[in-house]
């Protein structure tokens, strides 16, 4: 795994100098996090969580530390526009915060926003505990890189008992730049206790850029608190992105999350959700549909601490073409969570001979009363139901499409938001490859 | 209107229509009799172009085209409908909005206007009020969780919407308790017209009480071996299927 020293993105990213934050433990988290790096390099397809992603080709190109153009990027407002949506708004060009494009003003009473370059200004100590986090396990290159690099972000809190009315709109915008850049922005959310949020984060690209985009996000939900994170990813043809979230769930808390995973060329989500107090409940829904050469790899690991915890996540993948999508679902329910509940359905769709999807779901249980379910299945559309509605003078190609989108849809059905729900359904009908 | 000369076909590499003929007019109905395995259910899938069917002689005329070389989606636009014997269902995709994309694609095929969801909305209505099916099932998956009665009565409902020149109907009678099969019967006698042609096919007399034919024709290994009006479902009836021409092929009606 180390002789990747010599890797051309090792190097470029090895040769970026650390941003300098003036603050003592952030400047040593992100050395240590740098030389955690320096000396793992990148993980090759024998690391067991990247068996199916291989970095090859990624680990042979360069890219530019600082686009010295992030804060004057022109970016058509209609890219991340949603319709009957328009609340708080923050806006980052390749990995800055853009004040021009985003909206924070007028924000509502509880809600406290700001980026994460204006927070490490004033005072980082309420961050110390996020940031100055040590990434050492095999596989964790990309959070070592981000750590070490990340100088813009979203910082978010919510206050007791706050009920947040309108979404807060987060966009990471990828603009082509003079040089193939490499960006990272670190986010920290909280919820406290009680509160209520309704977060709608977006990844879009402006131009054809050519670029590595890693994002790491630390999402807390304290006691009570109720989070819906919707997630609308479509990231340029050639863009890589890397996310990593982490999500804790103290006891009463609620998640549900809608995952869009749509553009990109190389895309990867490592996903944890931590259940660690009674009653903690996690909901996930996502489609990813790799087209063309794209490879969308979605990881997901739930883990059951405490009692009575519920978790049920559903997901669908559809790959045409070349693509290949990868899926992983992790269960673990620990000693102690007893009467805790884990579902968790992946079926997938092959919409040519050369598309590939592999899905491993996993289960692990240390507890009693435990009610657990998982399943993963990989097919084709069904030619019955094909040639049933070519029977009633519906062509091929609107019958492929009828089908793909009814096979995907269901995982919007529980939207709350009926403008957001139509949205997303648009987006995925658009993006439905022409067969 | 259709005209079927010597057609052969196999399913799977074997050959189950040895040599059919059959000519139907507009306005008649037609009632396929014959015993299991004898090609009805074939006839009616070589009609539609479902896949896995080879003719490999003969032909098959529709309105003076060739029926064989136009694809299935094609077939329904020129006004050939089947009545599937085992409906498929379809989760996630709303009967409705499958029968607006199914009577406009059509329409947008022959060059006729679409219709927006408020004229669809009226014709549909129109036609619920004539089939007797609660509005209740338009708003479900196309034929998901429907009783197998629900199921053969949304056949002949989209029968109804999609106004087909040629119907074929296969087995539509089976597995149906009798109410079930009067209500079937009664949408197809209500969409009985001088220009429209139905091919019923049925391995039972009892629908041909409810649906009355102008022709019966008896299918057996894979040809019509007799045909006759709707006396000689009668006497299949009396006698089965074992006493009927078996040793005279040919019974083509003109």
């Amino acid at each position: 795994m180390s002789q990747s020293a010599s890797l051309p993105l090792v190097e470029s990213l090895l040769d970026a100098p650390l941003p300098a934050s003036g603050i003592a433990w952030l400047d040593a988290a992100r050395q240590q996090n740098r030389a955690a790096f320096a000396a793992g390099g990148l993980p090759d397809t024998r690391v067991e969580a990247w068996k199916y992603t291989a970095l090859r080709a990624l680990g042979q190109r360069r890219f530019a530390a600082v686009d010295a153009e992030a804060q004057t990027h022109a970016v058509d407002p209609a890219a991340w526009a949603l319709p009957g949506i328009n609340g708080v708004r923050l806006v980052f060009v390749n990995g800055e915060f853009r004040a021009d494009l985003s909206r924070l003003d007028q924000l509502p009473a509880g809600l406290n926003v700001l980026p994460l370059s204006q927070a490490l200004q004033g005072h980082a100590e309420p961050l110390r505990f996020s940031l100055s986090r040590h990434y050492g396990d095999v596989g964790d290159a990309f959070a070592q890189i981000n750590a070490a690099h990340a100088r813009d972000g979203v910082v978010l809190r919510v206050d007791a008992r706050a009920k947040i009315g309108v979404p807060v709109q987060l966009v990471f915008v990828a603009a082509a730049a003079a040089a193939d850049v490499a960006w990272h922005v670190r986010n920290v959310i909280e919820l406290g206790e009680a509160a209520e949020l309704t977060l709608i984060e977006q990844h879009i690209g402006s131009g054809e850029p050519t670029q590595l985009a890693t994002q790491l996000s630390d999402i807390e939900l304290a006691e009570g608190s109720q989070l819906n994170h919707t997630v609308l990813q479509q990231a340029a043809d050639r863009t890589s992105l890397i996310r990593r979230s982490a999500m804790r769930l103290h006891a009463h808390a609620r998640a549900t999350l809608h995952v869009l995973e749509l553009g990109g060329a190389l895309v990867r989500h490592d996903l944890r959700a931590d259940l660690i107090g009674d009653h903690a409940q996690f909901h996930s829904r996502g489609v990813f549909m790799p087209r063309a050469r794209q490879h969308i790899d979605t990881q997901l690991a739930i883990r059951h601490q405490a009692r009575n915890t519920t978790s049920t996540s559903t997901w669908r993948g559809v790959a045409s073409d070349r693509a290949r999508g990868v899926f992983r679902g992790a269960m673990l329910v620990a000693p102690g969570a007893d009467g805790s509940d884990a579902n968790l359905s992946n079926k997938n769709l092959l919409l040519s001979p050369s598309a590939e999807i592999d899905t491993k779901p996993e289960l692990e249980i240390y507890a009693d009363e435990v009610k657990a379910a998982h399943g993963a299945t990989v097919g084709q559309l069904d030619e019955r139901a094909l040639f049933y509605l070519r029977s009633r003078g519906i062509s091929m190609a609107e019958a492929r499409a009828l089908l793909t989108a009814a096979f995907c849809r269901a995982m919007l059905d529980d939207l709350p938001n009926e403008a957001l729900r139509e949205h997303l359904s648009t987006q995925l009908l658009s993006h439905l490859p022409n067969t | 209107m259709l005209k079927i000369e010597n057609l052969h076909a196999r399913v799977e590499g074997k050959e189950i229509l040895k040599g059919l003929n059959l000519s139907v007019n507009a306005g008649e109905v037609h009632a396929i009799m014959g015993p299991n395995g004898a090609g009805k259910s074939t006839l009616g899938n070589v009609l539609s172009g479902r896949d896995g069917y080879e003719v490999t002689a003969g032909s098959v005329t529709y309105n003076g085209v060739d029926l064989l070389m136009l694809e299935p989606e094609a077939r329904a636009a020129a006004g050939v409908f089947l009545a599937f014997q085992y409906p498929v269902e379809i989760p996630g995709v709303n009967n409705t909005y499958f029968l607006r994309a199914a009577a406009n694609a059509q329409r947008k095929a022959r060059g006729e206007r679409e219709l927006d969801s408020m004229q669809f909305l009226k014709l549909v209505r129109e036609k619920l009020k004539v089939m007797q099916i609660s509005d209740e099932l338009l708003h479900r998956a196309v034929n998901e969780g429907f009783s197998g009665g629900e199921k053969k009565r949304n056949e002949i409902f989209q029968m109804a919407v999609l106004e087909p020149q040629l119907a074929i109907l296969d087995e539509t009678d089976s597995g149906l308790d009798i109410d079930a099969l009067k209500q079937v019967a009664q949408g197809v006698n209500m969409l009985r017209s001088p220009e429209r042609a139905f091919l019923m096919i049925t391995h039972y007399q009892r629908l041909l009480d409810y649906v009355v034919p102008d022709f019966v024709h008896v299918l057996a290994d894979g040809r019509i071996v007799e045909s006759g009006d709707k006396s000689l479902a009668l006497k299949l009836e009396e006698q089965g299927y074992g006493g009927i021409g078996a040793s005279h092929p040919a019974g083509v009606h003109a």
